[in-house]
């Protein structure tokens, strides 16, 4: 099907994108801010997972002498706190609920209003962030207490990370939203989704920092975006990384985000063409 | 014994419903390999770096993450789904429906759904159970498995337990789908074996969220470090849980004053 949609006055257009954005983060905001109590299930089942990696990390740090391919079980503990924040920034309008939109026919609707439906998406789940860190706060410091991990960041390094776990948010999702493209063709995308999920979980420094993994890995890794959206950001604060590969990596980072939102469009546009209405 | 019937009469409709989704299998199937597959890289990442985790071998410990897939099957199969229509049931008033059966409330809901494709995710830990067994260089004896197959039943009924507690709780907390993540998230610290967490989390998983006792006791059956006294506090632990439950369902339900009527 052909969409139609007025297209939005050009002297206003920036600040009707400014607007737009503002209103949707606020939105974001005040909404999830009404469930902080659903926030924070959430958040404290997902620490399990990393305290998890931590702990078993640890007793084999100490049971090997103090260090596993030179990270102690104090660098683990900062790896991992890290890693809390870098996964709840992870967290994007993923690719299954394409499949949600389609079916429930909230699809249609958007395709009529003036604006992209991913602006949506980017700016109502980057509201959200901010919740997100507020609440992750008191979590780290909980973690800082127990695990007691050995972080002592330059100035450069946290300013990289800063960026980078925006850039993160970005590039994951430019890259869900595109694989979420399958779901105009099938119903049955779940498995391709658990491929991406299982490949992350191994290739990006999520179930254990990319140093342990043999060497093959860690190259295969460099060439594949998993790395830049976990890895990467949480390497920026905790890796002591040289100013060289900070500032390589944001620019890996960036063109990684420019590359999928470019594929994403031509995905979406082929989708939107085979796209036949559900509701209304 | 009216219990059973109405079990098993569930259970026929559940499986002739599944049975018309028989792609959902091959869905679920590779769902499993990649399950099974991502274990087993972590188990090699981690034994390449150490000889044994806190007294378990690569070969004992796989037989544990064995067990931990297998108990997640039956949870998945058979728990999880039930209380997921319960959580969605209290949340649009449609619970009446149930409560106003002629039969006891509790079997009723504990019975409702079962998701069938997830038996692959049971039989695939099983397999990892008897890899790791046939691995492992002293036997087992029928005493053993016996002492294995009753206890897994144990940890069923308290995971079950467990999240009917959690989920008696949306007669006060109608929001509580996230506890599913929250579940999901502890259940994983059942891979390992629970002497390795820190006292606080042992404690927790053991008692608060009961995954120490629902997998590393049949786990320790099967790799013969299973001591009588810890295999009776599991089942005199079960026999407290559930009469609580009870208790605590009925308790619940006296909340519940309905939403669609």
């Amino acid at each position: 099907m052909t969409v139609e949609a007025a297209p939005l006055p050009q002297a206003g257009r920036l600040r009707s994108f400014v607007d737009f954005y503002a209103t949707t983060m606020r939105t974001a905001v005040a909404t999830q801010f009404q469930y902080r109590a659903a926030n924070y299930f959430y958040m404290l089942g997902m620490v399990a997972e990393p305290v998890i990696y931590l702990v078993v990390w640890s007793a084999i740090a100490r049971s090997n002498g103090g260090n596993v391919n030179g990270i102690t079980a104090e660098g683990f503990a900062a790896y991992y706190i890290v890693w809390t924040l870098v996964r709840n920034m992870n967290i994007v309008f993923g690719a299954p609920f394409w499949e949600w939109r389609i079916r429930e026919g909230q699809f249609s609707g958007q395709l009529l209003r003036p604006m992209h439906p991913i602006h949506f998406d980017i700016a109502y789940f980057a509201g959200w962030k901010f919740v997100v860190i507020i609440l992750w706060i008191p979590i780290a410091v909980g973690l800082s207490l127990v695990f007691h991990p050995a972080l002592s960041p330059s100035a450069l390094e946290i300013a990289v990370f800063l960026v980078a776990i925006w850039g993160a948010y970005l590039l994951r999702t430019a890259v869900q939203e595109t694989i979420g493209m399958l779901n105009f063709w099938t119903t049955r995308g779940a498995a391709v989704f658990d491929l991406y999920m299982a490949s992350e979980l191994l290739l990006s420094g999520r179930l254990v920092p990319l140093k342990l993994m043999p060497e093959w890995v860690q190259t295969l890794a460099n060439f594949l975006p998993f790395k830049w959206t976990f890895g990467f950001p949480i390497e920026s604060l905790v890796g002591n990384m040289s100013t060289q590969s900070l500032l390589l990596g944001l620019a890996a980072q960036a063109l990684w985000i420019v590359g999928s939102f470019v594929v994403f469009r031509f995905a979406f546009r082929f989708a939107v063409r085979h796209y036949s209405a559900v509701g209304g | 014994m009216n219990a059973i019937r109405i079990g098993w009469l569930y259970l026929k409709v559940g499986v002739m419903n599944e049975l018309q989704y028989r792609v959902n299998f091959f869905v679920q199937l590779l769902q499993s390999l990649i399950q099974v597959g991502t274990g087993l890289v972590m188990l090699s990442l981690v034994y390449s770096h150490t000889k044994e985790l806190h007294g378990w071998s690569e070969a004992e410990l796989l037989t544990l993450i064995g067990v931990q897939i297998v108990l997640g099957g039956v949870i998945h199969t058979f728990i999880q789904p039930n209380m997921e229509r319960l959580l969605e049931d209290v949340q649009q008033g449609t619970l009446d429906y149930a409560l106003t059966k002629p039969q006891d409330s509790q079997v009723l809901l504990s019975v409702r759904q079962v998701r069938m494709w997830q038996v692959v995710e049971m039989i695939s830990g099983l397999i990892l159970v008897i890899v790791g067994l046939t691995r492992l260089e002293q036997s087992i004896g029928p005493v053993d498995v016996l002492a294995f197959a009753f206890s897994l039943a144990v940890g069923a009924v308290l995971i079950y337990c467990f999240w009917l507690i959690v989920t008696t709780g949306a007669f006060w907390v109608v929001r509580m789908e996230h506890v599913l993540e929250l579940f999901e998230g502890v259940y994983q610290t059942g891979r390992w074996p629970v002497g390795v967490y820190p006292g606080w989390l042992r404690y927790s998983v053991t008692f608060l969220v009961p995954v120490a006792f629902a997998v590393t006791v049949p786990a320790q059956a099967l790799t013969s470090r299973l001591q009588l006294q810890t295999f009776l506090i599991s089942v005199g632990f079960a026999v407290v849980l559930f009469t609580f439950t009870r208790w605590f369902w009925h308790f619940g339900l006296r909340r519940y004053s309905g939403a669609s009527a």
